[in-house]
């Protein structure tokens, strides 16, 4: 079985995909209609999900001072946690990224895109017996978009003018037109808690498929069934334990000697020594999240688009993804945008390590002497040994790089968006427009490459409120090469998500959106006897 | 009537006439405390150097300026350093900690079950390591450059040499993933029972036990031995008293100021420097809780946890120095 069968079986597993879409595409890909027909079956009878059991997870990420509140979730370990016991008005499809409804049954935009009118669910239940209401959604997302607001999903709603009720419907007035609105809702703080959690944000009552049992910030958090499920595809197990293990090689030998069933976040150095153990399995996702380095494009020498393009150039985005991320990443395009995202901007001519361009450009620039880049391990795993390797991919195309290695501490602080040369990580975002608008918008206060330029703002934010989808994607693309060209972002890979189960878990959804099945691993997976 | 009255005597002097042990003690009781005090500038100077402050790193590459101040704001952290200090002390010193920036939660309450795990962590280990260093010094003093002396100290040098994640990983590679025979990860959690805590801590405990054991009998070990060579020890022989008898009834008793101290730094390392056995083996210690705390700059926890460490520390090395006299009556009278 190759690797596109493997995926495609993999999305029937998943319920991604029908049987005539399947045989249509396998067959497409040369496999005889009986083999397709074998692996069809195969594929969708171990699709066929098991009820019970304890599921155990070890968890990088939590820490003594995590809040229960989900307007101040931060690590990994809460974000799994709060997808166990809580709901958002909208989710993101698996597999496509787009809007599919939630707690949220429907929604419908004005034609500006300005109002938008969300229909809330009947009949859902809180944990504690009280029923879902139209004020608790309201006051939610007041909680949330209050100046005073300390919420993690402040900068998402940012453009929300008014939020009311009307009749049984959420209505939301923007300060601008918005197409991606129902996305941004799907944020991870956004867990509609009752009354909006003003009582108690730390009660962890919520609509979700778990109860919250027990909980000790950074150690340990187990749940049980919520028997009365809005919904019945998911929630497998009977019970979770969420452990934290932020020592890697503790997560893996938990793994490995079969006293957790998931591990998240495995090292790309030893994910080939993981892979020997007999009852592993690695699960690799692609992800939005990327490695960059960054210029800033109103610094010298960084202020000269023929210095920045010959530094592109330099780069050999191959060997970082083999060297850096063990081959589990994609090459990137020197814009933040991949294949992940909807509307994904297609047929951009890859950047390719091309020495003789960039010392034509390193030339013309006139820049003479080294450069001096910054890094740190905390910038993204294996930053320094990514500065390095860049600095010898320059050296053939006669450009001298110093590399300055600077303490973790603080470097968020004293280096990165400060020092004109760096190395840095972004996650990714739900939509192009959120990734866009927090680090490439002149205005955005996360702007770290100093990216202003008010032609590209001017199609930022056409393409926010443009609803026809083939009109946007031509602006997205405008966007994505001016940035790619012009920009001061060299983004040489995206990293792709790397967990690990034992064999017993079955049904694992390969998610877009987000790390860990998007939050939703414990949700959706089951165990095999 | 030349001499002067009793009274005229300062109190604190005449008060080390008469109990000079007593005063011996409140003098290293008073000592503590000052250097306790002065512990708690360092901590609280030493954090407001650190670079980047709560409000920024907490909130990290998903902080708006809003929200930055927001939290700012809230802690009042545009206050002065001192006024925020004197606070800070005045509540410590009733036991108050504050709660945390980060999770709101009780730094006490947390501290108080953090320090129960890694005291209870410590206290295994050193119900096991002590007696057993004492015990395995005196027996090499008996086997002394025989083989069960060269033995015992081959094994405890290598164990000592090794740093102490390593010998976690290998005692988690041997008898947790190969032999599946030990729990781990060794997190331990409210409703745990006594057999299962005591099930799930074996691994660290063992670890722990290996990392210290060494270092005690080496120094019990030399220290009996430096005695053994006395003339008094040599009467002992010629007056025909069996020679692990001598060691046990006439030189350890005599060694015990060493030992004492030795065993006192070790106790204060179990409590306080254990982090990476912690880290390594999942387990909800003190160590851990500071680490996560000095990670996002949660000042009330980090200053909390500090000024613990410090106490058990100086109280542990008060209590050496007290027995270490008890047990010398030459140290009592100091000239």
């Amino acid at each position: 079985m190759n690797d596109y069968t493997k995926y495609l079986a993999s999305r029937v597993t998943a319920g991604g995909l029908s049987r005539r879409e399947f045989m249509g595409r396998a067959m497409a890909a040369g496999i005889t209609l009986a083999v397709a027909d074998k692996l069809f079956t195969e594929s969708a009878e171990a699709a066929e999900p098991k009820r019970g059991g304890h599921l155990k997870l070890g968890l990088e990420g939590g820490a003594a001072t995590d809040s229960k509140d989900p307007a101040k979730f931060l690590s990994q370990f809460m974000f799994c946690i709060g997808r166990c016991w809580g709901d958002m008005l909208v989710e993101s499809d698996p597999l496509t990224g787009a809007a599919v409804p939630a707690l949220a049954e429907s929604w419908e935009p004005s034609k500006d895109a300005v109002t938008w009118t969300f229909k809330i669910r009947k009949g859902v239940k809180f944990h504690d017996g009280k029923e879902l209401t139209i004020d608790d959604v309201v006051a939610t997302l007041k909680r949330h978009t209050d100046k005073k607001s300390e919420s993690g999903a402040l900068g998402v709603l940012g453009s929300i003018k008014e939020i009311k009720a009307d009749g049984g419907n959420l209505v939301l007035t923007l300060s601008e037109g918005n197409a991606d609105m129902p996305l941004l809702l799907s944020d991870y703080h956004l867990v509609i808690q009752p009354n909006g959690g003003v009582d108690d944000p730390l009660a962890s009552i919520g609509t979700g498929p778990y109860k919250l049992t027990s909980f000790e910030a950074g150690v340990r958090a187990t749940f049980e069934k919520n028997k009365d499920d809005w919904r019945s595809d998911r929630g497998y197990v009977d019970s979770i334990e969420v452990i934290g293990m932020n020592d890697a090689t503790a997560r893996i030998a938990a793994l490995s000697s079969g006293q957790v069933h998931y591990i998240n976040r495995v090292d790309p150095k030893t994910v080939n020594l993981l892979k020997r153990a007999p009852n592993v399995e690695i699960l690799s996702t692609a992800g939005r999240g990327h490695y960059v380095f960054i210029m800033h494009c109103d610094k010298a020498p960084f202020d000269n688009n023929d210095l920045r393009l010959a530094l592109k150039y330099a780069m050999d985005r191959e060997t970082m993804v083999q060297k850096i991320l063990g081959g589990y990443g994609k090459v990137g395009n020197d814009f933040p945008i991949n294949s992940t995202y909807a509307l994904f901007p297609e047929g951009i001519e890859q950047r390719v390590y091309d020495p003789d361009k960039a010392a034509f450009h390193y030339k013309k620039s006139g820049h003479s002497g080294s450069v001096l880049l910054r890094t740190s391990e905390v910038a993204f795993p294996g930053g320094v040994d990514a500065a390095v390797l860049y600095q010898e991919s320059c050296k053939k195309a006669g450009i001298e790089i110093e590399v300055k290695r600077e303490p973790g501490d603080g470097y968020w602080t004293n280096v990165w968006n400060v020092q004109p040369f760096s190395t840095s990580y972004w996650g990714g975002r739900p939509t192009q427009d959120q990734m866009y608008s927090t680090a490439y918008l002149s205005t955005a206060d996360w702007n770290d490459t100093k990216f202003k330029r008010p032609d590209f703002d001017k199609l930022l934010l056409q393409a926010r409120s443009e609803l026809d989808e083939a009109k946007r994607k031509d602006l997205y693309r405008a966007m994505a090469m001016m940035v790619r060209d012009e920009g001061g972002v060299i983004l040489p890979m995206f990293n792709d998500f790397v967990n690990a189960s034992t064999k017993q878990v079955k049904g694992y959804v390969h998610d877009i959106g987000n790390d860990m099945s998007n939050g939703y691993v414990a949700t959706r997976v089951w165990l095999d006897a | 009537m030349t001499n002067p009255a009793p009274s005229n005597i300062l109190p604190g002097l005449r008060l080390r006439q008469r109990f000079p042990l007593l005063a011996l003690i409140l003098e290293r009781f008073v000592l503590s405390i000052v250097l306790l005090f002065a512990v708690s500038i360092l901590i609280f100077g030493g954090l407001e150097a650190l670079p980047g402050d709560f409000a920024t790193t907490y909130l990290g590459q998903s902080a708006t300026p809003q929200a930055v101040a927001n939290i700012r704001q809230d802690l009042g952290l545009n206050r002065p350093v001192t006024t925020r200090y004197v606070e800070w002390l005045g509540n410590a010193v009733q036991g108050d900690f504050g709660t945390s920036w980060a999770s709101k939660n009780s730094v006490s309450e947390q501290i108080g079950k953090r320090l129960g795990n890694s005291l209870f962590l410590a206290g295994f280990a050193a119900l096991i390591s002590v007696p057993l260093a004492v015990g395995l010094g005196m027996l090499s003093v008996h086997f002394r450059n025989r083989m069960p002396d060269k033995i015992i100290n081959v094994i405890s040098l290598a164990a000592i040499s090794l740093p102490e994640f390593f010998i976690g990983y290998l005692l988690i590679l041997f008898f947790a993933v190969k032999l599946g025979m030990a729990t781990f990860p060794a997190t331990v959690y409210d409703s745990m029972g006594l057999v299962e805590r005591l099930k799930a801590i074996a691994l660290p405990t063992a670890t722990l036990v290996l990392v210290v054991l060494a270092h005690m009998m080496r120094m019990t070990r030399a220290a009996i031995l430096s005695v053994m060579s006395s003339a008094y020890m040599e009467t002992a022989e010629l007056k025909g008293l069996g020679a692990f008898r001598s060691i046990v009834k006439h030189a350890a008793p005599n060694a015990l100021a060493p030992i004492i101290n030795v065993v006192a730094l070790n106790l204060a390392y179990l409590v306080v420097g254990v982090v990476v056995v912690e880290v390594v083996f999942v387990y909800p210690g003190m160590g851990q809780y500071m680490v996560d705390a000095v990670t996002v700059r949660d000042m009330p926890v980090v200053q909390a946890c500090g000024l613990i460490f410090a106490a058990v520390y100086i109280f542990l090395n008060m209590t050496a120095d007290i027995l270490a006299i008890v047990a010398n009556p030459r140290l009592r009278h100091p000239r």
